[in-house]
């Protein structure tokens, strides 16, 4: 009787054969490391963010004159309220420290590169798309520093020669930053960018699942059956789709399905993550000022500006970069132009060998480099513009681009080491 | 290689962080949420002294009653002055435009503010008024130069100077500031009067954040718990890729 | 790989204990999500009992106060209207109130602590219209009672106790709150001993 039904609807709509292909006879390299968990731990932070997300809007007030005052009702008189709240607030940081880890990882291994440039671009997609929802969800609260911080980024778009004055003033609805800037950030930050989010990741991971994943070496796990390919004992294990072995055109090695390795290997990584994060949650909520900061408990002063306005720190990189120059508008393009760089990595790196660890010393250095100015421009970032910390600015832009620049020039004759014929 | 980065960095970051530090040192506030008492002293305090300019508009007085463990009846007749009921919130009825005329700028509310300037910033300020008379109340502050603000507790405190020692740097003598002195003429001495500051910030912490030993103690179950879920999930990790190692 | 073969026993113990401890996680990630629904402190307060001052109150005369939204009879009922709480009952659905639309204190004939004082949510209990107090010509609803409710929605009546009369849509008699009366002159609605 269930069997009947079942095979009733698998007809209809093969449910358990989608099942098969994308998790219990999906081929993955065995080799997944620590770097490898942050993919579904971006999955889990988005469910929780869209969850809490969906809750909070059953208490706040999106309006000049209720906004802050809901927040706090929501804090005080709602029924774990806080709790709810600080999941989300926490949720918005813990988001991008795992995609920033998820976008090195995939730095570190060359996982952008050929055939899986698509992947990268809607990887990066998704990472625009996250900034604009971290933006406008961070103006919600009402506080000083929602509102501010929020003065600042739209004053961006104002450098934009011809039309940008026209521009800010199209984006806040009124001249100043108000109520209808905060109603229509609201409806985008509510409904339309996680719809967005929700189909960019479903095009990330359905990419992801055509090309197959890469590994810390780099080499691929789909090799042509051509006769060549010695299989081992533990290739012939496990079965997979055969989707992925092209109707026996390909044979895989060093594979192993997802379901039940990597769903329970993942369980620990969530594990380790839910740790840190419930921490953060119970403990230190501001995250040391970094993730509420302190400005924001004070409601929105049109007629007050705090002391220093910093951006939440993962926006700070950038707004570094944006300093930097003197010149607003190339600034701006500076600012940009760094996330651009980073969209186009699959065309700036002509190298062949994927994972750092088979390419060049200086490659290694290079992508040191890299994260060093990354970090340090966060710092920066953070803190006042004197002119000490401009002029370590502009070094440590000077150093983020020159990962570009440099890996562009080395990348077409790079002296790498020979590659495994197996992963090791 | 990773871990000098790592360090590297971190020295870096830190270097950086302390050049952004407030320029004067803020004494430590002994804060301790679970003091019943000096937080019922705090609350005390706040209605007697601070609440005339500044409300705290978003905590209700029977938040305040319950987690302070104080009976209602006895609260409602030491704690409230208009007729409120109990469920209100802790609020003034000093007009706006009173405000804006007599202080310059609407007193702030004050239920989060130990949130927005931290408990040892307040602890400092109001333990640093001194006698300024250039200012329009006469006092000005240590921590909060040019203060538009009264010196409210100064009939605790007494009249507040700022003290001097002649002291040599680089071979001169130069007078330098040591602290604030009271003539005597307050209702408290020196000690008690920093223990009474302690009990109104230890307060304030509390209504930035009423949820805060909650938080704590249902923080600390559910680490435990995520702490088991890991331990089982490593050994079924394990379990498993013995198929594969 | 190991060729050791694979200790069924210990791998299912295994799975059986994460999908516990997780389920009982996710049942314990449910909770605030649930217990947020609940009435917030807000809507405790806006809900909580209020007073009302009755020394004032004329024979006959009807206030009303608002209690959760709602409006809440206080009538001082005279000895006549009293008397035909008796004359009414062989015409009554529910002359003893069987039925549980009012606290135990008040399930007598004329369902209140003091007789005089009749306190009832003025709620219609067919579609929760509010009924009009006929205090002297209600013998055009009912012939020989002088006094009584009348729904004006859909033709539902109540003698002077909110008690239904039989052959109206409503089905049950009006709602009697918990209340107390804090002395003699002030009367507390929606809270009585029991949840002082």
């Amino acid at each position: 009787m269930f069997k009947n039904m079942m095979s009733w609807i698998e007809y209809r709509l093969p449910f358990m054969d989608k099942l098969n292909l994308h998790v219990v006879q999906y081929p993955a390299p065995k080799n997944f490391n620590f770097w490898y968990f942050f993919g579904s731990l971006a999955i889990v932070v988005l469910i929780n963010q869209i969850v809490t997300g969906i809750w909070l809007t059953m208490s706040y007030e999106p309006s000049a004159e209720g906004a802050f005052a809901s927040i706090e009702y929501i804090m005080r008189d709602v029924e774990y309220g806080w709790l709810l709240r600080y999941m989300h607030s926490t949720g918005a940081s813990a988001f991008f420290v795992v995609v920033y880890l998820h976008m090195l990882r995939g730095m570190m291994y060359g996982s952008y590169q050929k055939p899986r440039e698509l992947l990268w671009i809607f990887g990066m997609l998704i990472f625009l798309v996250l900034m604009a929802e971290a933006f406008m969800g961070y103006m919600l609260p009402w506080g000083q520093m929602s509102y501010w911080g929020a003065q600042v980024i739209i004053s961006i778009f104002g450098v934009i020669p011809f039309i940008g004055d026209d521009l800010t003033l199209w984006i806040r609805g009124d001249y100043v930053i108000s109520g209808a800037t905060l109603n229509r950030f609201f409806a985008l930050h509510v409904i339309a960018l996680p719809l967005v989010l929700v189909v960019l990741v479903f095009l990330h991971i359905m990419a992801l699942h055509e090309v197959g994943s890469n590994n810390p070496d780099g080499i691929d796990i789909k090799r042509d059956n051509d006769g060549t390919v010695e299989l081992t004992e533990a290739d012939k294990k496990f079965t997979f789709h055969q989707y992925f072995t092209r109707g026996g055109k390909k044979v895989i090695v060093d594979a192993i399905p997802f379901h039940p390795y990597y769903t329970v290997k993942d369980l620990v990584g969530l594990a380790g993550f839910l740790f840190i994060f419930a921490f953060v949650i119970f403990f230190m909520p501001e995250g040391g000022g970094f993730f509420l900061e302190p400005p924001n408990f004070e409601v929105a002063n049109p007629m007050k500006t705090p002391d220093h306005i910093a951006p939440v720190w993962y926006f700070t990189p950038f707004y570094a970069i944006l300093r930097a120059i003197p010149d607003p508008l190339f600034g701006a393009i500076a600012m940009f132009a760094s996330i651009i760089a980073l969209a186009l990595l699959p065309w700036i790196d002509r190298g062949k060998v994927r994972s750092v660890r088979y390419r060049s010393e200086l490659h290694r250095w290079n992508l040191v480099m890299f994260c060093v100015s990354f970090v340090v421009l966060g710092v920066l970032g953070v803190l006042p513009a004197t002119p000490t910390y401009t002029i370590l600015s502009q070094i440590f832009s000077f150093t983020y681009f020159a990962f570009f620049g440099l890996l562009w020039v080395y990348s077409k004759n790079e002296k790498t080491k020979p590659l495994p014929v197996r992963l090791t | 290689m990773m871990k000098t980065l790592f360090s590297a960095v971190a020295l870096l970051a830190s270097s950086l962080a302390m050049a952004a530090g407030p320029t004067i040192p803020l004494d430590k506030a002994p804060i301790d949420l679970r003091d019943q008492a000096s937080l019922q002293n705090g609350a005390k305090l706040y209605q007697n002294y601070c609440l005339g300019c500044h409300q705290m508009q978003y905590q209700r007085y029977s938040r305040t009653f319950k987690d302070l463990g104080i009976p209602e009846e006895l609260g409602m007749e030491h704690l409230m002055f208009t007729g409120e009921k109990v469920g209100d919130h802790i609020t003034n009825s000093m007009p706006a435009e009173y405000a804006e005329t007599s202080f310059g700028v609407l007193p702030p509310d004050l239920t989060n503010v130990a949130r927005v300037r931290g408990a040892d910033w307040l602890y400092t300020y109001l333990r640093t008024f001194y006698v300024d008379e250039s200012r329009p109340f006469g006092v000005n502050n240590k921590v909060f130069p040019q203060v538009g603000m009264p010196h409210v507790l100064q009939e605790l405190q007494g009249v507040p100077t700022r003290a001097y020692e002649t002291r040599l740097v680089d071979g001169q003598s130069t007078e330098v500031y040591v602290g604030i002195r009271t003539d005597g003429s307050g209702e408290l001495s020196t000690e008690e009067y920093d223990r009474a500051v302690a009990d109104l910030v230890n307060y304030l912490v509390y209504t930035g954040e009423p949820t805060k030993l909650e938080s704590h103690a249902l923080g600390t179950k559910v680490l435990i718990f995520i702490f088991i879920f890991f331990v089982l999930a490593y050994f079924l990790k394990k379990e498993y890729w013995k198929d594969v190692h | 790989m190991s060729n050791a073969p694979v200790d069924h026993g210990r791998r299912r113990f295994l799975t059986i204990a994460t999908s516990v401890v997780g389920g009982v996680g996710a049942v314990g990630v449910a909770v605030p999500f649930i217990a947020s629904w609940s009435p917030s402190e807000r809507a405790k307060q806006a809900g909580a009992a209020v007073s009302a001052d009755i020394s004032k109150l004329e024979l006959g005369q009807l206030i009303r106060v608002e209690w959760r939204g709602r409006p809440v009879w206080i009538v001082k009922r005279t000895e006549e209207m009293l008397a035909q709480l008796a004359d009414t009952e062989n015409r009554l659905r529910d002359p003893g109130s069987e039925v549980p639309q009012q606290p135990a204190y008040a399930q007598n004939r004329h369902r209140s602590i003091k007789p005089e004082i009749f306190v009832a949510v003025g709620i219609c209990t067919h579609l929760g219209c509010s009924p009009t107090y006929l205090p002297s010509d209600f013998a055009g609803q009912v012939e020989g009672i002088n006094s009584g409710f009348f729904c004006p929605c859909h033709g539902s009546r109540f003698d002077m106790a909110g008690r239904v009369f039989q052959n109206v849509p409503a089905p049950t008699n009006l709602v009697i709150p918990p209340y107390m009366f804090v002395d003699d002159g002030t009367i507390l609605i929606g809270e009585d001993e029991g949840t002082a």
